[in-house]
């Protein structure tokens, strides 16, 4: 019997580190290819980093030198505009459905959209703006007629809605029912319940879904072909055409100049690095933020 | 000061449940009334009539007539007035968690547009002390959260939380069943201190606790109210045969 009992004891020990040594090389499978284009992108485009890349515009073709100044400045502007419509839409859309639109014909219809939304083509994204607003010389429409930061950044916003509002939702969803119940018993009504105490407890997590959506369309490419379409000069008016650094990249990637390609590579790096930075610093300033107002 | 509440024919219904049928019963001012009776009786669903909770479920209905003080809460008055003045403690404390403790008491007042930062320091701690909390708390009362707070505490935050609104009623459904046996006696302490200056009603499946806090006591079988007297009349000499049982433990 004891022997028996020790084979089992020995066994389970066995399936316990098998285990474990699984789980490791699962979480390095995960890692790896991160740290490979991360590692691999530092390796060509670290070399092409200097001031000049962050402070100058982009040299003529076939001379060397010159930066990507007007494409980080292009990129903000892009993700700013995007950021204004994407946000507050997607959380106003995602407190409909968790809050006040639940088990609605209206609410069924909107996940319905928003889930179809998101798995929309990003060039069809592109193709849609660019009838709307580009091809379009109508007065009801801003900045409409030509190609414009403008359309391009609407392009981004409108593909940041389905992401905010469905993580938005399923946050919500995921307060539980008491805290929502001791707001109501305290004498609040509905609409301020849900804004200070749901939304707010949600916060971290729809703070998070806004950073998966800004990530994700910070290096969207094929949206801005025909919207905000590239400017190779220094531009912060929604009015013009606007460079964006995946659209520079491209740009520069398929050109036939050795210069552009380590450009490109520099580009992709400051990209990765400007999407984690940016991500890294609302997390802070939210975490922060949150840890404040409790006071 | 605590008020009266009358009730008269009450009935509700979850679907097409009906959980509570036809309750009458006087609960007096300024005294704790128990309630008791086994899982599912309704006695749950009863306190939530008292402040309109019942009806934030879509698929409640109630009938009848609940009258608190001298108003009628189902003829003449918005749910949301009638929960400023009866306040809740809920079965499992539900501090709000991402705000502060202060934040926590403030909450009721501050969210509905009382700005008097003196004042409402003032309202923080006095409730605080009523709950008897502000001792063990009154050093991180900004920089901690109520959730980083034990159960029984955090239990007590609530009680502060429903007295800072300055309620005239308050509803206990079931205060202490999640918390162990030193938080249970500092609640039962607490309500014995409480019910000077308000309106208790307290749901609860221990019936020592009732027999120790309250001096009014109702028994609920089957969403009927089958019995309500004083506290001793109920657990020393009952009317009704399914109330002794109940107390004795033949059943329930």
């Amino acid at each position: 019997m004891a022997g028996n009992e020790n084979l089992r004891t020995r066994w389970r020990a066995w399936t316990d580190a098998g285990v474990t040594v699984l789980a490791i090389l699962a979480t390095l499978i995960v890692v790896t290819p991160l740290a490979a284009i991360f590692g691999y992108l530092i390796y060509k485009g670290a070399s092409s980093l200097n001031l000049a890349f962050f402070m100058q515009i982009p040299r003529p073709e076939g001379e060397s030198g010159g930066g990507m100044a007007n494409a980080i400045v292009g990129s903000g502007v892009l993700l700013l505009v995007a950021s204004l419509i994407g946000v507050p839409i997607g959380i106003g859309g995602g407190v409909f459905l968790a809050e006040f639109g639940r088990g609605t014909k209206l609410a069924n219809a909107v996940r319905f959209t928003a889930d179809v939304l998101n798995g929309v083509p990003s060039i069809v994204m592109g193709l849609a703006i660019y009838s709307l607003i580009v091809s379009t010389h109508s007065g009801l429409i801003p900045f409409s007629g030509h190609f414009s930061a403008f359309s391009g950044g609407v392009a981004l916003g409108i593909m940041m809605i389905p992401t905010v509002c469905r993580t938005t939702e399923e946050m919500l969803l995921m307060v539980p029912h008491a805290v929502r119940e001791a707001a109501l018993g305290l004498g609040l009504p509905n609409w301020r319940s849900v804004l200070s105490i749901t939304v707010k407890t949600a916060s971290p997590g729809i703070i998070t879904g806004c950073m998966l959506a800004f990530a994700r369309v910070a290096g969207e490419t094929a949206p801005l072909i025909f919207t905000a379409f590239g400017n190779a000069f220094m531009n912060t008016s929604l009015n013009q055409p606007i460079e964006a650094l995946p659209l520079q990249i491209w740009v520069f990637a398929i050109s036939p100049y050795d210069d552009q390609h380590r450009l490109a590579w520099a580009g992709a790096l400051v990209l990765i690095a400007l999407i984690v930075l940016a991500v890294s610093l609302v997390r802070y300033v939210t975490s922060r933020g949150v840890l404040k107002g409790a006071s | 000061m605590g008020v009266g509440i009358e009730v008269s024919n009450l009935n509700a219904w979850y679907g097409s449940n009906h959980t509570l049928q036809d309750i009458n019963l006087n609960i007096p001012a300024n005294h704790a009334t128990a309630l008791i009776g086994p899982s599912g009786c309704g006695k749950s669903t009863f306190v939530r009539c008292l402040n309109r909770m019942h009806e934030t479920n879509p698929i409640a209905r109630v009938t009848g007539m609940v009258r608190i003080g001298d108003r009628d809460i189902y003829a003449d008055a918005k749910p949301v007035e009638i929960r400023r003045r009866v306040g809740m403690v809920f079965q499992r404390p539900n501090p709000f968690p991402t705000m502060s403790i202060y934040d926590n008491v403030a909450a009721g007042l501050k969210l509905n547009g009382f700005s008097n930062r003196r004042a409402l320091d003032e309202i923080v701690e006095h409730s605080l002390r009523n709950s008897a909390l502000w001792d063990e708390v009154k050093d991180d009362l900004k920089k901690k959260s109520g959730a980083s707070l034990s159960g029984g505490q955090q239990q007590r935050l609530c009680i502060a939380r429903a007295l800072a609104v300055d309620p005239e009623v308050l509803l206990m459904d079931e205060p202490a069943s999640a918390l162990d046996p030193v938080s249970t006696s500092k609640i039962e302490d607490l309500i014995f201190q409480l019910k000077s200056q308000y309106t208790i009603v307290i749901v609860t499946h221990n019936m020592q606790q009732a027999a120790r806090v309250a001096e009014k006591t109702g028994f609920f079988l089957n969403g009927r109210l089958v019995e309500f007297d004083s506290t001793h009349k109920i657990f020393t000499n009952p009317a009704d045969k399914r109330t002794e049982d109940y107390i004795t433990g033949r059943f329930g």
